[in-house]
């Protein structure tokens, strides 16, 4: 927890007392720098902006949701989480991680809004339930009152997760509990949206180290998500487009192309119409990512994921010709990926309307 | 208990198959353009390999094809650093790992020698005046046998 009585150290004076080397600092800057999606070139910058950095105070607060989000924080490897929270900002306030309970918890949120005004940074993730506050309160305080208070004195608010991004599972309907967005709520302070079900751990601490290090938010984009985790979709970065491109599809799980690692389109991945960073950073230490286990993107990190039609069925595929379609791909590919890309959008907000749920027929479809 | 980083992750093809996703190819291209840079106008590349979209054996057909070359260092700072020169002089591999021997960045550089492997002036200086310290205090010198115990604590 901070120590409000002294001028917080310096992350350079911090390292330095701890006796990294100069040459460790330019370490950490270069991981820094990757996991924060930025060239190489920026270390330098970035080692100079970390040199005067002071360790930021966040709150984090969990609403209507599943600690998905946090198991993934806690899962991130650069930098380890430990290092992320002792180390570089100062976490004073999170439910599941924190010692204290019941009334010293909420003495240290208090504590920290007080020690911290206008500086420090909010980070929710579930969705906020407004048709009865009873659906979810935090000592006895309802969600909507206890987000709105520890706003009030922000520097910026970071919705983490599908739920606090945009409604997510208890969003879906029929919303019984009339669950919204952070940031339809908050209008009158910066609100990052780290979309994801759960996000992915490295941009989670992504978008952190970026405030950590220039002291501001990254450029976001119409959904208010950061463009340089969620400014290309899946289906752009994804390493089984040249497939997409000859038009070589995998029409069932357990078929030649799904053997021979061909796109994954017509068994419904959402990969043209989703943004985020899964087909680069993946998972599990860089290990692997839905695709390349070969499974579809189920577009996670959208608007209303969970009522866009059975993940397994045609919603990916346009009711248009799509043979046509793909035929057109192997000779413009990236033109007919946007359009298809379009079209999903389109089916997927018709599947919205319909709310369409998904049944065992639509696991078992095989095209 | 084994770590994610232990269970080994078996490639499906052998290497001379995996060319099929096409992803290592263009970096080898940008490769050779940054090595024509470096010799004509020493200007130095980092290709950072998280960004790349790269499918199964993408990166293993990449480092099969750079190679190892004639140096290889082991950095020892907030966890252990493998850096080496590749079979193509000029082109080296800087692959950092933390204290959990987790990956952290894996980079390739176009250069004569990785920024990171020099000494830095901010060291140095601490150096000097490590150094100046102990040959002040009386049986400074003597009072520690093994030299390296002197060293600061990085990792």
């Amino acid at each position: 927890m901070a120590d409000s009585k002294t001028e917080p150290k310096t992350l350079g004076e911090s390292l330095r007392q701890q006796g990294v080397s100069r040459r460790g600092f330019l370490k950490f800057c270069t991981a820094t720098a990757s996991m924060m999606a930025l060239p190489p070139a920026m270390v330098p910058a970035i080692a100079e902006a970390l040199e005067k950095a002071r360790r930021p105070s966040v709150i984090w607060l969990s609403f209507q949701e599943c600690t998905g989000c946090t198991e993934s924080l806690t899962r991130a490897h650069a930098p380890t989480i430990e290092n992320l929270i002792f180390d570089h900002i100062s976490l004073d306030y999170h439910h599941t991680l924190q010692a204290a309970a019941g009334e010293g918890a909420e003495a240290a949120r208090e504590a920290a809004m007080h020690e911290n005004h206008g500086k420090y940074i909010v980070v929710v993730d579930g969705s906020i339930p407004l048709k009865d506050p009873g659906f979810s309160t935090i000592a006895g305080i309802s969600n909507l009152d206890m987000l709105k208070e520890t706003v009030a004195g922000a520097a910026a608010v970071i919705a983490v997760g599908s739920c606090a991004a945009f409604g997510g599972l208890p969003h879906a309907s029929p919303n019984p509990t009339g669950a919204v967005s952070v940031s339809e709520i908050i209008k009158d302070k910066p609100v990052v949206n780290v979309s994801g079900c759960p996000p992915i751990p490295t941009v989670i601490t992504g978008v952190l180290a970026h405030f950590l290090t220039f002291g501001g938010l990254p450029e976001l984009d119409d959904l208010g998500r950061p463009k340089v985790f969620y400014g290309q979709s899946i289906h752009d970065r994804c390493y089984r487009r040249p497939f997409y491109d000859k038009g070589l599809f995998a029409e069932t799980f357990d078929d030649e192309g799904a053997r021979k690692g061909w796109c994954l389109y017509r068994m419904g991945c959402k990969g043209p119409m989703t943004y985020n960073a899964c087909a680069t950073t993946k998972w599990n230490q860089g290990t692997s990512w839905p695709v390349e286990s070969g499974h579809g993107c189920l577009g996670c990190s959208e608007p209303n994921f969970w009522d866009g039609g059975g993940f397994y069925n045609a919603i990916s595929i346009p009711d248009g010709d799509i043979a046509r379609n793909v035929g057109l791909g192997a000779v413009a590919g990236v033109a007919v990926g946007a359009a298809a890309g379009m079209l999903n959008r389109n089916a997927k907000a018709d599947a919205v309307a319909r709310h369409e749920t998904v049944t065992v027929d639509d696991l078992e479809k095989t095209s | 208990m084994q770590k994610l980083q232990d269970i080994d992750i078996r490639v499906e093809a052998p290497v001379d198959q995996l060319a099929q996703h096409g992803n290592a190819v263009p970096v080898l291209h940008e490769i050779l353009h940054a090595l024509r840079r470096l010799g004509e106008t020493e200007e130095s590349t980092t290709i950072d390999l998280r960004s790349i979209p790269f499918g199964p054996g993408d990166e293993e057909l990449l480092l099969d094809v750079l190679g190892r070359g004639e140096v290889a260092v082991k950095l020892e700072t907030l966890g252990a650093s493998e850096i080496y020169e590749t079979a193509y002089a000029g082109v080296w591999i800087v692959d950092h790992r933390n204290t959990e021997g987790e990956r952290i960045a894996l980079q390739i550089e176009i250069t004569r020698v990785p920024e990171i492997l020099l000494t830095q002036l901010a060291d140095l200086t601490d150096s000097i005046s490590r150094l100046e310290n102990r040959l002040r205090t009386p049986d400074g010198v003597a009072s520690q046998s093994n030299p390296m115990s002197g060293r600061r604590r990085d990792g």
